[in-house]
This record gives structure tokens, sequence and C-alpha cells, in this order.
């Protein structure tokens, strides 16, 4: 990614390459999903780490926030 | 780059789910509790009695409550700062602060506003136990409908900004993104099983508390975002002469 030397507040920035933004993507999309699964959807509908702990836990988050919740 | 702009969806996430933590404990907790309670009584008369508590009412209401909002900001954060990265540069006259505003509200329409007006949140109590799997189905479906409409509305306006000029171009792609999604609602099933004796203050309370949070969250986000994006040390301008908005 070139920079411009003078960065002018205001102005149109430059766009960044698709193919430099796509493994980003990829990887923090992926945690990010995984983060919003565990405080939205484990241990309710599907449960993929044991327990009731997680639900329990986040159980006010999860009303709250709008994730339907037993 | 994409490094610093994730950091920085990601923190300014952090902050937007403090901020709306502090909220939801304040606003939405005693909706919840209303819930609770209406759950407590139900199961009185039926005669059940409690079962011991894996987390404390306690606990849930601030540590959990404060790291679910946090983590969800986090996350939040994160997909705003990749949605941002391709917009930038992308969205016409929309210069870096503009850009972020634009596409954390555009998130906060589609993601959350559109699903929760047809699936709105429901505190403890209000809804039937069974019925979970269709509910979560149906609510995420709506969410990716939402969202793929908004995206394509996007993609819509910069094909026609070329023709009619952006204000005309996001006329049309806002109405047509309205139109579709509100057939999509009224296709999709509705979720009424709130039972009658449930108060009605407690389940208004609630839903307007949960839809508040969104809302601050959403909205503390864009202001950090943009505020981090358009501070002079992260602004590499393309063509400084093009006119800019934001």
């Amino acid at each position: 990614m070139t920079q411009a030397a003078v960065p002018a507040p205001g102005a149109v920035p430059a766009p960044i390459p698709l193919r430099e933004i796509a493994p980003w993507a990829l990887f923090a999309g992926v945690v990010a999903l995984v983060l919003l699964y565990l405080v939205g959807f484990d241990q309710g509908v599907t449960t993929l780490v044991p327990g009731e702990a997680i639900h329990e836990f986040v159980h006010d988050g999860r009303h709250l926030l709008g994730f339907p919740c037993h | 780059m994409m490094r610093t702009l994730l950091v920085r969806g990601m923190l300014a996430g952090l902050v937007a789910g403090l901020v709306a933590f502090v909220f939801a404990r304040v606003f939405g907790e005693p909706a919840l509790d209303g819930g609770i309670a209406f759950e407590e009584a139900m199961a009185h008369a039926a005669g059940e009695h409690d079962h011991g508590e894996l987390v404390s009412r306690g606990v849930q209401a601030s540590l959990g409550l404060g790291v679910a909002y946090v983590v969800y900001g986090i996350a939040v954060g994160g997909f705003v700062a990749l949605a941002y990265a391709v917009a930038r540069g992308r969205l016409g006259p929309l210069g870096a602060r503009g850009t972020a505003v634009v596409v954390t509200l555009l998130g906060f329409v589609a993601a959350i506003l559109v699903p929760l007006v047809k699936y709105p949140a429901n505190p403890p109590a209000s809804t039937e136990d069974d019925t979970i799997g269709s509910r979560t189905g149906l609510y995420l479906l709506f969410v990716l409908i939402s969202v793929a409409l908004a995206v394509a509305a996007v993609v819509l306006a910069r094909r026609l900004a070329g023709r009619t000029g952006w204000w005309n171009a996001v006329l049309a792609a806002t109405v047509g993104y309205l139109v579709v999604v509100l057939v999509v609602g009224s296709l999709l099933p509705a979720v009424a099983e709130t039972p009658a004796e449930f108060p009605a203050a407690v389940l208004y309370d609630f839903r307007i508390a949960a839809l508040g949070a969104h809302a601050v969250l959403w909205g503390v986000l864009a202001a950090v975002f943009g505020t981090l994006v358009g501070s002079r040390s992260s602004a590499p301008s393309g063509a400084a002469d093009r006119a800019a908005v934001g």
C-alpha cells in the first residue's frame, strides 16, 4: 500500500486493493463469527462447547442483544 | 493498512460495547428482571421448585452482561472495519470519516434495526422453549437476507451514480432496498407466542431497551471509528483534488 506524502484531511482516500483485503477478511471474519456464535448462539439451539456455563454467563446479554434465547 | 484498520475497528467496538453495557445495565436489566419475576411466578404456580443456579443473577446482570456486550462490540467492530476497508475510496465523494459513518449506519439498519422490527428481542419467559430452533433460523435468515440486500443496494447505487448522479442513485437504491426487504419481511412467518398474561409493560420496556442499547452501541462505534480513521496520521489520500465529503 503506497501512501501519499501529504495526507489531505477530508479528501477521498485511495481504495485498498481487494486482494490485499481478502486474507484479512477471511481470517478476521472467521474469528469475529466465532465470537458472535459464542455470545449469541452456543449452548442454545446448537452446542459446540459442552455444558451451560457460557449460556448462563452471557444470559442477560443474549436476551438484550436480541438473540433468540430459550 | 489492514492491520491498522482492524485494530481501530476492534478498539472502537470495545468502547462501544462498554458504553452500550452501561445503557443495558441501567435501562434493560429492570425489564429483564420483570421477565424473570413472571417466570418464577409461573413456576411457583405450577408447583416447581428452584433448582440451584449455575451463575448467580448478580453475575449475569453485571460481569456476564458486560462481557457479552464487549465481546459483541469487538466482533462487530471487526466486521465494520472489514466493510470499511472495502468501501473506502469506492463510495463516490465520501472521505474517510463519511465512509466510516455510512458503513456503520448501514450495518445498524440492515443487520439490527430491520431484523429486530420483524423479530424483536424477547425477555425471559415471553417465548416457548421448544421453538428456539425455528426462531433462531428465521432470525438468522432475515439478518442474512437484509444484509445481502443492503450490499446489493450499495452496488446498485454505485452503478447508477455515473448516469443519474449520487443523490438520485442513493434514493433509488434506498427505495429498492426498503421495498424488497419489506416484501421479504411480510412473507416470512411471524413469531407470536408471548403468553397472554405476560406483562405488556415489561415486554415493551425490554424491546425498547434492547433496541436502544443497539443504537447506542452502533452510534458510539460510528463516532469512535470515524474519529480514528479520520485522524491525520491515518489519511493516505488518493486524489486530493477531488471534492470530498467527510
